[in-house]
């Protein structure tokens, strides 16, 4: 009887407003993946839409895996998501104990501050700043750098070829310093002592980093690229719409599953197929997110999202 | 304990390599920047003879009289930006915090059930279009200015936070004693528990105040209403209708009605430089609750 209904009460009111908030943006739109069955007619309201909508099987689903587009955003997704993963523990990693290393402590605050600076902006700002580097006209890339050198302007925004290594460079842009700090703060957690055993016993720097930090920064490297391996079909909608400016001629290269799930909904105007392809999408990233957590629990329990 | 300390650091040569990688990182991350900057304090004719550079012959500050005076539609943008990122953070900072406390409390029999409801949003969603349908078609805040602020209010991972900063610098203790003294729990939360979370509101204000300044989503996915644009969305419209018209799939009649509200190149970059504005004026404070979030967030409670 500890816990009776009158103590309780309390906690409800105050969680009530955050419950609304979740049924109305996050629950009841669940109800909606069975449009991803249907052939989706606007009746009076939302619900009753899904009622009175005719059921059509897996119609939906063959409209978008026999067109293929399905292989093209499947693949640039898991592409890109791919090597951010890789580059995201790569770079971050050895940029955070190169700074840690560093001899002067504002310098290091200093150089901190600016690579963390980008994840503050949005991504229209950042594709502001892309085209003013890109642009054919003005661009500076074409006018401060290429018809000086004598060389032929480039038409980068119809030209598909640069545009993975465009797009990797931004992801880095924005989120490096963000990684940065992550690391950091795992690295000025740990414990000074074994560096000082170590450097007793006749360890250089290199062996310090090799053997002590490296291996201590190990288990959050795992874990952070196993989340990150959980959502690799979920794409940064902000990078791949924004930056390339949703140019057509380029969505060889930058279109993925979440921008072509907004286009056939905008565009198009095809609610089944941008369904279906969100379903795909939202039970794919499911069952990795699931695995994902499965393996980080093994490893350390601590850090499982569930 | 001095001559240790010598021992563990590396050598002059190896720190002056090491400095001259993180200047020319740095550089990168400054120079884009600083590019944005320099145009937005570029002659337009300049531009159009020599394109953009970074020693523009003829500076001018036209761009941002045009942003004050003849820009209308930028500083209702900007109004628009304001408005939501003030109520916006008010209003997700109540919720959340006012989540995140019975999930703090032992006492509460559900945690775990409405710690899932919250966490399992992580995880699976609706996806984007019955998620726009529900705000479309059943809750119909299509076109107003809640449609802004009501989707953001909710984050399972500030929740996640805030409860973690509750359990760590709220002893269960005060909480107890405060209830022998008779207090309900609405009054032990008010008046003990709040005034001791300052700094987690203050990371979760700044965290999500960042989001809504920065969000450009909601109005790309929701708004046809040019008066409740924000300033991010303005910015991407006068983008792409830039590319509209360079990329010759308008026809000439279209193309005078865009231009003539369409603000010169050096003005296009002025609106991102007033963007960025407030968030480099703040950086400071951003930078230090960011960490704190950060490192909150990694510790599970």
């Amino acid at each position: 009887m500890k816990h009776s209904f009158k103590s309780q009460l309390p906690f409800f009111l105050m969680l009530l407003p955050g419950v609304f908030v979740l049924a109305v943006n996050n629950y009841i739109p669940m109800f909606g993946v069975i449009m991803a069955f249907q052939k989706y007619r606007f009746n009076e309201n939302f619900f009753k839409s899904l009622f009175t909508s005719e059921f059509v099987g897996l119609t939906n689903f063959g409209f978008f895996f026999k067109s293929p587009n399905a292989y093209i955003v499947t693949r640039n997704t898991i592409l890109y998501n791919l090597v951010f993963i890789a580059l995201d523990i790569i770079i971050p990693v050895m940029l955070a104990i190169g700074l840690n290393e560093l001899r002067g402590k504002v310098m290091k605050k200093f150089y901190q501050s600016t690579l963390f600076l980008p994840y503050f902006l949005s991504w229209i700002v950042v594709s502001y700043l892309a085209y003013s580097f890109f642009s054919f006209e003005s661009g500076f890339i074409n006018r401060g750098l290429l018809r000086p050198l004598g060389l032929e302007s480039i038409n980068w925004y119809f030209e598909p070829k640069y545009w993975p290594a465009i797009l990797i460079f931004f992801h880095l842009w924005k989120y490096v310093g963000y990684n940065i700090v992550v690391y950091l703060a795992a690295i000025v957690g740990i414990d000074p002592e074994y560096y000082e055993a170590a450097t007793l016993d006749g360890a250089t720097k290199w062996q310090g980093i090799r053997h002590i930090t490296i291996p201590l920064l190990k288990p959050l490297m795992v874990i952070l690229g196993l989340l990150a391996v959980g959502r690799i079909f979920n794409a940064d909608f902000g990078l791949f719409y924004n930056v390339p400016k949703n140019m057509g001629t380029l969505y060889s290269v930058t279109d993925v599953i979440d921008t072509y799930v907004f286009r056939a909904l905008r565009n198009l105007n095809n609610v089944g197929m941008s369904s279906a392809a969100g379903l795909y999408q939202a039970v794919l990233g499911c069952i990795t997110v699931f695995t994902a957590n499965l393996i980080v629990r093994r490893i350390d329990s601590d850090k499982a999202l569930f | 304990m001095y001559k240790k300390s010598m021992i563990n650091q590396i050598s002059v040569t190896s720190d002056i390599f090491l400095n001259l990688l993180y200047v020319i990182l740095s550089a990168i991350c400054i120079v884009p920047i600083l590019l944005v900057l320099v145009i937005s304090f570029t002659d337009e004719h300049e531009i159009i003879m020599n394109g953009y550079s970074f020693l523009p012959e003829r500076f001018s500050t036209e761009a941002y009289k045009f942003v004050l005076s003849a820009g209308e539609g930028i500083l209702n943008a900007y109004g628009v930006s304001i408005f939501t990122a003030v109520v916006g953070t008010v209003l997700s900072v109540s919720v959340i915090t006012l989540y995140a406390y019975p999930l703090s409390r032992s006492n509460f029999k559900y945690k775990k059930l409405f710690s899932f409801l919250a966490f399992f949003t992580m995880i699976f969603g609706g996806g984007l279009v019955p998620w726009y349908m529900v705000y479309s078609q059943l809750f119909r805040i299509r076109n107003t200015i809640w449609i802004l602020i009501f989707p953001y209010l909710m984050n399972a991972w500030f929740v996640m936070i805030m409860r973690t900063f509750i359990k760590t610098s709220v002893p269960e203790s005060l909480i107890e004693s405060a209830k022998i003294d008779g207090a309900s729990e609405f009054r032990t939360f008010f008046s003990i528990v709040l005034p001791l979370l300052k700094p987690g509101i203050a990371t979760i204000g700044l965290l999500s105040c960042l989001g809504y300044w920065n969000d450009w989503y909601l109005p790309l996915v929701f708004l046809t209403e040019r008066k409740l644009y924000n300033i991010q969305y303005l910015m991407y419209q006068t983008l792409s209708n830039i590319q509209f018209l360079t990329s010759g799939s308008a026809n000439f009649s279209e193309l005078g009605m865009v231009l003539a509200d369409l603000p010169g190149e050096s003005a296009r970059m002025a609106v991102a430089v007033v963007s960025i504005g407030p968030i480099i004026f703040a950086y400071g404070f951003f930078q230090k609750y960011f960490i704190k979030g950060l490192t909150i967030g990694a510790i599970k409670g």
